[in-house]
């Protein structure tokens, strides 16, 4: 079977630093994969990459059986790539509502004429029932900007989830929130369609461990191993690198 | 229940303004009946510029552009093809919207004070060249002479100062209207999301600079509309109506009744105008300083303006405390990444 999401020979270079090195990647439909590593391995910009936040200077991303490596952020979220950001980006001055609605037209089909505001009625009506579950319901009509942080992470998986992606980029979604939005935060992800693919980066790897079915390991720009969370948790050479004091 | 008692007061106080302005030239005499007139037509050209600035997020001194394409296109619709005051609104209107969309690739990926400078030079390009394109524009002596407007078919012409005000207001309340409606569109929605931010609306699949675009373009349509209305206020128009001077006078209008909204723009604006009509007559040559200095306290006191600090206050005597989100997790912190 294709898989959903390659990235091939990925090569990015800011200057004399190399942030990437050739670093292969691969993402089924529904797969739960995971990227960690020590901070400056590559991890954030191989999804910016992804995401298309940033520009390789070598290798291919292909999406669909596509390549997508000339395509921007926009483009690419059309074709079902949506992305949680580290600092959760929502749009302040507008609702919880509002923010979800505009996260969602772009893939809404309308259910009735442009006039009567078709797009956004449907979009409306996808909102509703996201932030409900995600336990915002409340807040529905409060402007993002008065949100609380843990808050403001649900809004944004709300919004992601709008957008009905095939594949989802989470970068470091647990950061900032305390032990209570973690545990909503991992049943949450849980609960997400399996049809999903899902990329994590994440420090915890308690939480990486929950919630991957498999797991890339980067150090300095290239990968250092790959596998199950199993094989990743047991193998010498992760130990190893991070006995090193690398982390 | 507060909202719903807040947007009443506010519903309340607009159809007591527009009541007011109704009535306004029963008890004013002509001139100022006449000055009221080009006051509204001005105010609407702050509408477009509240549109751009505070809606769309891009500062603009270059309204007056599409407001002289407006103008002077009026001025020859109404000199040579027809009296009537839609027609001319329909043509003044398409002028600012194309100039604004020959603008739009100078604009459309620029952001924050380089627009400002762009919009800056595009509106005197626009002035240097009427003054000089003297065979249509009348160059620095202006135009003056046009028929009087008649507002539809089958109507007679606006004879008198009051008739002009009356259309004007007509015009504007209908405008102002159009854009109110806008606001509420997806449109709108998109172009405040757009200004909260640009990266994150880009982020979920939207075509940022098309929506910046079609927003430059409406305010444009707005302006070169308020620019009919001021032939038929003033019936002279010269390069001196659209300097920078009123470019200016229009963004402080709009920077004073709160970029954001559409109502504050509109009394920011004709209240500027108002004022520096107003010294003329009581500091003779000193009011372009007491409106800088106006402008200079209104950005430092008030930098959201007069409506939104309202706004704000109200908020922070209502909304409850908000925790601050706490820093992203080093790795070094994380026990699972130490050996």
């Amino acid at each position: 079977m294709n898989p959903l999401l390659s990235a091939e020979e990925v090569s990015v270079r800011y200057g004399s630093l190399t942030a990437l090195a050739g670093v292969d990647l691969s993402i089924h439909e529904g797969q739960r994969h995971a990227l960690i590593g020590p901070n400056g391995a590559g991890k954030t910009t191989l999804l910016d990459v992804i995401g298309g936040a940033t520009k390789p200077q070598r290798g291919t991303v292909r999406f669909a059986g596509r390549d997508i490596s000339r395509l921007g952020p926009a483009a690419r979220a059309r074709r079902g790539i949506n992305r949680i950001h580290q600092r959760p980006a929502v749009f302040p001055t507008l609702t919880a509502t509002e923010n979800v609605v505009v996260a969602a037209l772009p893939r809404v089909v309308p259910r009735r004429r442009w006039w009567s505001g078709g797009r956004r009625r449907t979009a409306q009506h996808r909102a509703g029932p996201l932030l409900e579950r995600m336990g915002l319901a409340d807040v529905a009509a409060v402007p993002a900007g008065h949100l609380a942080h843990g808050q403001r992470r649900q809004l944004e998986i709300a919004m992601a989830l709008a957008g009905s992606p095939r594949l989802l980029l989470l970068d470091e979604p647990a950061a900032g929130l305390s032990a209570n939005e973690v545990g909503r935060l991992v049943d949450l992800l849980r609960a997400l369609p399996r049809a999903i693919a899902v990329l994590l980066v994440e420090h915890r790897l308690d939480l990486v461990y929950a919630l991957s079915d498999t797991v890339t390991v980067l150090r300095d720009g290239q990968t250092l191993a790959a596998g199950t969370p199993d094989e990743i948790r047991t193998s010498p050479l992760v130990r190893q690198a991070y006995a090193d004091g690398v982390a | 229940m507060r909202d719903e008692v807040i947007r009443r007061a506010r519903g309340a106080v607009a159809a007591l303004v527009l009541a007011g302005l109704v009535v306004a030239p029963w008890v004013v005499d002509d001139y100022t009946t006449a000055i009221l007139a080009r006051t509204l037509a001005l105010a609407l050209v702050g509408v477009s510029v509240a549109l751009l600035t505070g809606v769309a997020g891009m500062p603009t001194l270059g309204q007056t552009a599409p407001y002289a394409a407006g103008a002077y296109a009026c001025v020859v619709v109404g000199s040579r093809i027809s009296d009537v005051g839609v027609v001319q609104l329909a043509v003044a209107a398409g002028a600012g919207a194309v100039l604004a969309a020959l603008t739009v690739p100078l604009v459309v990926h620029a952001r924050g004070v380089i627009v400002l400078m762009i919009t800056l030079a595009i509106g005197e390009l626009v002035v240097t060249i009427l003054g000089r394109w003297r065979s249509v524009t009348g160059g620095t002596d202006g135009l003056a002479g046009m028929p009087a407007v008649r507002p539809f078919w089958g109507l007679p012409p606006l004879a008198s100062d009051q008739a002009r005000y009356l259309y004007t207001l007509v015009v504007v309340a209908t405008l102002v209207g159009a854009a109110l409606l806008l606001l509420r569109t997806r449109a709108g929605l998109l172009l405040r999301a757009g200004r909260d931010d640009e990266t994150r609306l880009r982020a979920s699949g939207h075509r940022v600079p098309l929506h910046v675009s079609g927003a430059h373009i409406a305010a444009g349509a707005i302006a070169g509309g308020a620019g009919s209305l001021l032939v038929v206020a003033q019936q002279y128009i010269s390069p001196a109506d659209f300097g920078f001077d009123t470019s200016a006078l229009l963004l402080l209008g709009v920077v004073i009744g709160g970029t954001a909204s559409i109502g504050g723009a509109l009394v920011g604006a004709a209240l500027v105008i108002a004022v520096r009509d107003w010294l003329f007559g009581v500091l003779p040559g000193h009011a372009p300083l007491v409106l800088g200095a106006l402008f200079v306290a209104t950005v430092y006191l008030l930098p959201s303006g007069v409506n939104r600090a309202r706004v704000r206050l109200r908020a922070s005597s209502a909304a409850p405390s908000h925790p601050q989100a706490p820093p992203a997790r080093d790795a070094a912190t994380v026990p699972e990444l130490r050996a």
